[in-house]
């Protein structure tokens, strides 16, 4: 198994800033935006980039949510492995409000297939975008594209894209590991 | 570990602790989804659940149809009252002719105990035990126990009082085992003729007196005398079992700390329980119905997951 760095701890940085910066030129205040982060690796980037909006870029009271969607999954009972949930956090109203996926790994689109319906139960969005830190092109199986990205990859079928965190791992990295 | 280590659920005392928590963890999430505006998952909507219930029941009977339909499975009731057992038709013939329907789990209550067991030999199913008897009534206590812990953190290390009917409570006998494999101190409280001779063996102390179990506990079970299994009399009549069992707001205020008070239905009031006390605040008789639909929501859920 063998692992190579695509993005290091200061690409990942401007990465998070530009990302932040299309935000704002999109959502201004975020006065009528919430941002959804995905279970279980979009919350730590969601966190992320709601931290870099309040504290470098002066907008204040995001509303951020975990969304869990391990009940819409559309392989349920076809993994060998069973899927373990994590916690769904969604304290505010989402209907008629702008939401934003967000996840750390765009890859097939399943997961974000699973979340467009997990959302409903919550509610009419206005609108829903979607950010993901990763963008690996020509692996997706449905017409899924997101609206922010930050780094386009393109990687074979056996090889596993891996975003770690400071917080977590002690350091930002984007990883390509080919087992 | 994130798989439940049986097919089926027959009782308490095939499933392992880790099992236990695993359910807990499952339902703590079914739980914020019953709480949501459109209370559904899409998880089972390719699982077909039978409900054959040969033995009355309101409240399993609706929060396992309940669970069923939020976890999106098509579900068929069946109940013996207005079937073909009536005619005559064995167990296993009524069971395969609905299985023939390609029907993937059933959820059975039966009067006799074992029923689960010997289904689970003779068909493909996944099969829940909603109670065979007085054996087990697994999902009651597994909600029981959930409740506990929602209320109190934990329930290793707590004191638990099984108050009434003993002998005949298959939700007393799926608890003790439930308790005990979670570490909490359980004790069983009754009338001598309702405590079965060897019920310490389970590792649980007797107590004969109401007002010493309930100083003791932080949280007492109370049971409905089961009529409708008493081949003889075990007490001389219901106003003398209330007067020695039955708990009432003044033995309540009683004590020395708040202790919760739980009833897994239907309640009798008056006879086990005063309404004052089931009305009160330290009960949590309605919290435990409102458990029982997110704790049978995640073991239709854990077990659906090792149908193929």
């Amino acid at each position: 198994m063998s692992q190579k760095v695509l993005l290091n701890a200061t690409e990942v940085n401007i990465a998070l800033h530009r990302l932040a910066c299309q935000l704002i030129e999109n959502h201004d205040t975020f006065s009528n935006t919430v941002l959804i982060g995905i279970q279980p690796r979009g919350i730590f980037l969601a966190e992320r980039i709601k931290l870099l909006l309040e504290t470098e870029y002066n907008v204040k009271n995001i509303e951020l949510g975990y969304l869990d969607i391990t009940f819409y999954r559309d392989d349920f009972r076809r993994n060998d492995k069973p899927i373990e949930a994590n916690r769904t956090k969604i304290n505010f109203i989402v209907e008629d409000k702008k939401v934003v996926f967000i996840d750390d790994v765009l890859y097939t689109g399943r997961s974000i297939r699973a979340a467009l319906t997990a959302i409903q139960s919550f509610g009419r969005p206005l609108e829903i975008e979607l950010l993901t830190f990763i963008d690996r092109r020509f692996s997706r199986h449905l017409p899924i594209q997101p609206d922010y990205r930050g780094r386009q990859v393109d990687a074979i079928n056996n090889e596993k894209v891996k975003v770690c965190w400071k917080e977590n791992d002690g350091i930002d990295t984007v990883y390509l590991i080919n087992s | 570990m994130s798989e439940l280590s049986v097919k089926h659920l027959l009782g308490i005392k095939y499933i392992t602790e880790a099992d236990i928590q695993l359910i807990f963890e499952t339902a703590d999430h079914f739980k914020e989804v019953i709480n949501r505006s459109i209370k559904k998952v899409p998880s089972l909507r390719d699982i077909t659940i039978a409900n054959l219930f040969f033995e009355n029941s309101t409240r399993t009977r609706l929060s396992f149809e309940l669970a069923e339909k939020r976890l999106s499975a098509d579900v068929v009731n069946f109940s013996a009252s207005s079937s073909s057992v009536k005619k005559g038709e064995t167990l296993v013939d009524t069971v395969n002719n609905i299985l023939s329907m390609k029907v993937d789990m059933v959820v059975m209550r039966h009067p006799n105990p074992g029923a689960g067991m010997f289904l689970s030999k003779h068909i493909n199913a996944s099969i829940i035990n909603a109670g065979d008897g007085a054996h087990e009534h697994p999902t009651q206590a597994l909600l029981d126990c959930y409740s506990i812990r929602e209320r109190l953190g934990d329930v290793a290390g707590k004191n638990v009082v099984i108050v009434g009917d003993i002998l005949h409570s298959r939700v007393a006998l799926s608890n003790i085992f439930a308790l005990k494999k979670l570490g909490a101190n359980v004790k069983v409280c009754g009338p001598k003729t309702l405590l079965p001779k060897f019920i310490s063996s389970l590792g649980v102390g007797v107590e004969t007196n109401l007002q010493k179990a309930l100083q003791w506990c932080d949280v007492a079970n109370m049971l409905r005398v089961q009529n409708e299994r008493m081949d003889i009399s075990y007490f001389p009549t219901t106003r003398e079992y209330t007067q020695q069992f039955g708990l009432n707001k003044k033995i309540l205020d009683s004590l020395d700390k708040n202790i919760i008070v739980m009833h897994p239905g239907p309640i009798n009031r008056g006879v086990e329980i005063t309404s004052d006390v089931a009305d009160s605040k330290q009960s949590i008789i309605l919290n435990q119905v409102e458990n029982g639909v997110a704790i049978r929501m995640a073991v239709l859920y854990l077990l659906a997951s090792k149908i193929s």
